[in-house]
C-alpha cells in the first residue's frame, strides 16, 4: 500500500521567492550594466536632429528626449553608472562601518560614549543635506560624491554593529571564548561577526537601493554624475521642462530606478530569509 | 599522573558597585585545589558559586571589582597581565559553562571552534589540529568524529553539546578544570556520563577540577572535598565523607536533609526555612543565622570566621558542636 505524501513535502524550495525573483533582476541589471552595448540600439549621445522628442516608436522604444538621443539606450548606458553608484557608494561604509561599530560594541564604555555622540550629531542632520553639503564643498562629481556619503554613511553601519555586538558580547559563547583566552580581536571578527552578520548585510543591500536614489537626487541636482554622461537622475532632470509634452524622457529613467531599487530590497529580504532559516 | 599544579585561592572577594551601593558577591575565600582533586563548590542559587568561578580567571567585567589572591603555577592570576592571562585561560585552565546550548557558538562549526582553541594555545599545523580534533572527539565519546565535526551546534543534542564543549575545553590539555553547573541542564542518565566522563578525564590527565553545583547528589558521585557556599562566604569545607556523615553547619545540615534519599526509609524531607539574604541586606552577625534554629544572641553579634577543626576540616559556626551532636534535630 502506497501512502499519498501531502503535496508540501515533494517540492521544498531551496530559496525563498524574494531571492529568487530580486536576484534573477539584480542579475539581469548587472549584465546591462557591464554589457551596456550589447543590449542597447544606439550609442547614449548619439544625437539625431530629424527626431527630436519623438514619442516611443518601433524605431525608439522609449522615445527621444530634446536631443534626439534614443531614450532607451540611455536609460541602458545608465545601468553602468547607477550600478556602480550602488556598490562603490555603499561597499566602503559597509566594512569600514560594520568592523569599526564591533569593535567599538565590544570595547564599551568611553568609546561607545563618544561614537554615541557622533551618532546624535550625525542624524541630528538629514542625510541628503548633510551630503549635499560635502559635495557642495568638494566639488560636484561622482568620485566626490563617493567620499561624501562615505564619510557620513558608515556611521549607520557602525551604528548597527555596535547594537548586535552589545547583545552578542554578554552571550555564553562570547564568555566561552574569553575564558579559552582567546583575543578580543579573535572573539569579535571571528567568533562574533558571523552571528551579527546578517542584519548587516540586509541593511547594506536596502543602502544600495538607497545609494541609487541619492545618485539619481544628486544628479538631478547637478552635483552627482555630469551630464551629458547618461545616468538615471540626470535624465530626469534633463527632462522636467517637458514634463507635460514629453513624459516618456522622464517616466523611463524613473521606472529604472523604481526596478533596481525594488530588486535589491527584494534580494536583501531573501538573503535575510535565507540565513535565518540556517541557523 | 605527572607534577600537577595547584591552586591557591586566599581572600578572594568580589564586589559590584550598584546604584543602590556595593554588592559583595564573593567575599573573603579561600581554597586550593590539588593536582589529580576534584573539589566541590555547592550552594543555593546566588551563594557566589558561579561568581568565584569566574573571578578566579578574571571573567569578572565592571563594574565587578575583584580582589585577593589567585596563585597558580607561581603567578598570582589576579595580577597578570592580560597577554599572559590569555595563554593561561584555555590553556592550563579550562572552563566548561552551564548551557550547552548557549556555550557554543552557533554559526560556526564545532570543528572549527576546537580548532580555534588549538590556534591560540599550541603550535600545531592545519593537519595536526584537525587530527588532534578527531582525537579528543574520540576521547570525549561522540561517534563518528571525521563527520560529526563538519556539524553546526544545533545539529547535536544537549547531552552531546556538552561533550562538544568538553572537548573544546580539554583541546590543549589544561591541567584544571572549572566546571559551572555541567550538567545541571541535562537529564538525569546523561548527567551521570557527563560526570563520569569528567571523572575519567581527570584520571586519564591528572587534572584538578573545581565543580560548581547545587546538586549534592552530584557532590557525593564525584568530588572528593566540598566546599559549602552561603551568602559569597564558604561555611563549611571538608571532605565528601566527612560532610556528608557529620556536618558541623547549621546550613549545610539542612541542605542535606532537603534531599530526598531513595531507598531507605520514608523520612519527611526537611526545606531550609525562608529564603537566602540579598546581598546588599545581610543581616548582622552570622548571614544564616535568621534560617538558623541553633542561633543565640552571640551568632547575631558578629559574623564567625572559618575554624579549623580538623585537618582538611573547617566551619564557620559558633555552634559546630552543638550542630555535630543534635543529628536528628530540624535545622
Amino acid at each position: 500500500m502506497t501512502i499519498a505524501l501531502p503535496a508540501r513535502s515533494r517540492r521544498r524550495r531551496r530559496f525563498p521567492l524574494p531571492l529568487v525573483v530580486g536576484g534573477g533582476m539584480l542579475a539581469a541589471q548587472l549584465l546591462l550594466a557591464l554589457f551596456p552595448s550589447a543590449f542597447a540600439p544606439y550609442a547614449p549621445d548619439s544625437f539625431d536632429y530629424n527626431a527630436l522628442m519623438q514619442p516611443p516608436s518601433a524605431a525608439h522604444l522609449f522615445g527621444t528626449d530634446n536631443f534626439g538621443r534614443d531614450v532607451l539606450s540611455r536609460v541602458i548606458h545608465a545601468y553602468s553608472v547607477d550600478m556602480q553608484i550602488a556598490v562603490f557608494a555603499t561597499v566602503l561604509p559597509f566594512f569600514f562601518g560594520t568592523s569599526v561599530g564591533a569593535v567599538i560594541g565590544y570595547a564599551g564604555g568611553m568609546a561607545e560614549t563618544i561614537f554615541g555622540r557622533l551618532v546624535d550629531a550625525i542624524i541630528t542632520f538629514p542625510f541628503l543635506v548633510l551630503v549635499i553639503a560635502i559635495v557642495a564643498v568638494l566639488g560636484p562629481g561622482l568620485i566626490n560624491m563617493y567620499i561624501a556619503v562615505g564619510v557620513v554613511d558608515w556611521v549607520f553601519y557602525a551604528r548597527l554593529a555596535v547594537a548586535e555586538v552589545k547583545v552578542q558580547k554578554r552571550l555564553d559563547y562570547a564568555e566561552a571564548g574569553r575564558a579559552m583566552g582567546y583575543s578580543p580581536a579573535r572573539i569579535v571578527f571571528r567568533h562574533l561577526m558571523p552571528n551579527i552578520i546578517t542584519p548587516l548585510i540586509v541593511y547594506w543591500m536596502t543602502d544600495m537601493a538607497l545609494a541609487i536614489l541619492l545618485g539619481s537626487s544628486l544628479g538631478y541636482l547637478g552635483l552627482g554624475a555630469q551630464p551629458p554622461i547618461a545616468e538615471w537622475g540626470v535624465q530626469i532632470a534633463d527632462a522636467k521642462n517637458f514634463m507635460a509634452t514629453a513624459w516618456w524622457m522622464s517616466v523611463f529613467p524613473g521606472i529604472a530606478i523604481v526596478l533596481a531599487g525594488l530588486s535589491f530590497s527584494l534580494t536583501g529580504d531573501g538573503v535575510a530569509e535565507t540565513m535565518r532559516t540556517r541557523r | 599522573m605527572t607534577g600537577g599544579l595547584s591552586l591557591e585561592v586566599t581572600n578572594l572577594s568580589t564586589t559590584f558597585e550598584t546604584p543602590l551601593g556595593a554588592v559583595t558577591a564573593v567575599d573573603g575565600v579561600s581554597f586550593d585545589v590539588r593536582p589529580g582533586e576534584v573539589l566541590g563548590l555547592v550552594g543555593e542559587s546566588g551563594s557566589g558559586k558561579s561568581v568565584t568561578l569566574r573571578s578566579l580567571i578574571g571573567l569578572i567585567h565592571p563594574p565587578g571589582k575583584v580582589s585577593g589572591r589567585v596563585i597558580w603555577n607561581g603567578q598570582d592570576l589576579l595580577s597578570l597581565p592580560s597577554g599572559r592571562l590569555a595563554r593561561v585561560r584555555g590553556g592550563e585552565i579550562a572552563m566548561i559553562f552551564q548551557e550547552p546550548m548557549t556555550a557554543l557558538n552557533p554559526v560556526l562549526t564545532v570543528g572549527l571552534q576546537i580548532e580555534e582553541n588549538l590556534r591560540a594555545h599550541t603550535a600545531l599545523d592545519r593537519g595536526q589540529r584537525r587530527a588532534r580534533a578527531v582525537e579528543l572527539f574520540d576521547l570525549v565519546g561522540i561517534p563518528d568524529a571525521k563527520r560529526r565535526l563538519e556539524n553546526y551546534p544545533h545539529q547535536f543534542s544537549g547531552g552531546m553539546r556538552q561533550r562538544v564543549m568538553i572537548a573544546i575545553a580539554l583541546a590543549s590539555n589544561p591541567r584544571l578544570l572549572l566546571a559551572d553547573e555541567p550538567t545541571t541542564a541535562l537529564d538525569v542518565t546523561i548527567q551521570d556520563q557527563i560526570l563520569k566522563l569528567i571523572l575519567s578525564l581527570r584520571d586519564e590527565l591528572g587534572m584538578g577540577v573545581v565543580l560548581v553545583t547545587h546538586d549534592l547528589g552530584v557532590v557525593a558521585a564525584t568530588c572528593d572535598r566540598v566546599a559549602v557556599m552561603y551568602a559569597g562566604r564558604i561555611v563549611e569545607t571538608g571532605t565528601v565523607v566527612d560532610i556528608f556523615d557529620g556536618p558541623r553547619h547549621a546550613y549545610t545540615r539542612g541542605l542535606l536533609s532537603s534531599v530526598p534519599r531513595g531507598g531507605a526509609e520514608r523520612a519527611p524531607l526537611l526545606a531550609i526555612e525562608g529564603t537566602p539574604p540579598a546581598l546588599s541586606a545581610l543581616p548582622p552577625g552570622c548571614a544564616f543565622g535568621p534560617r538558623c534554629s541553633f542561633a543565640t544572641d552571640a551568632c547575631r553579634d558578629a559574623r564567625p570566621g572559618l575554624l579549623t577543626i580538623a585537618p582538611d576540616r573547617q566551619v564557620a559556626c559558633l555552634h559546630h558542636d552543638a550542630v555535630a551532636a543534635n543529628r536528628g534535630q530540624v535545622a
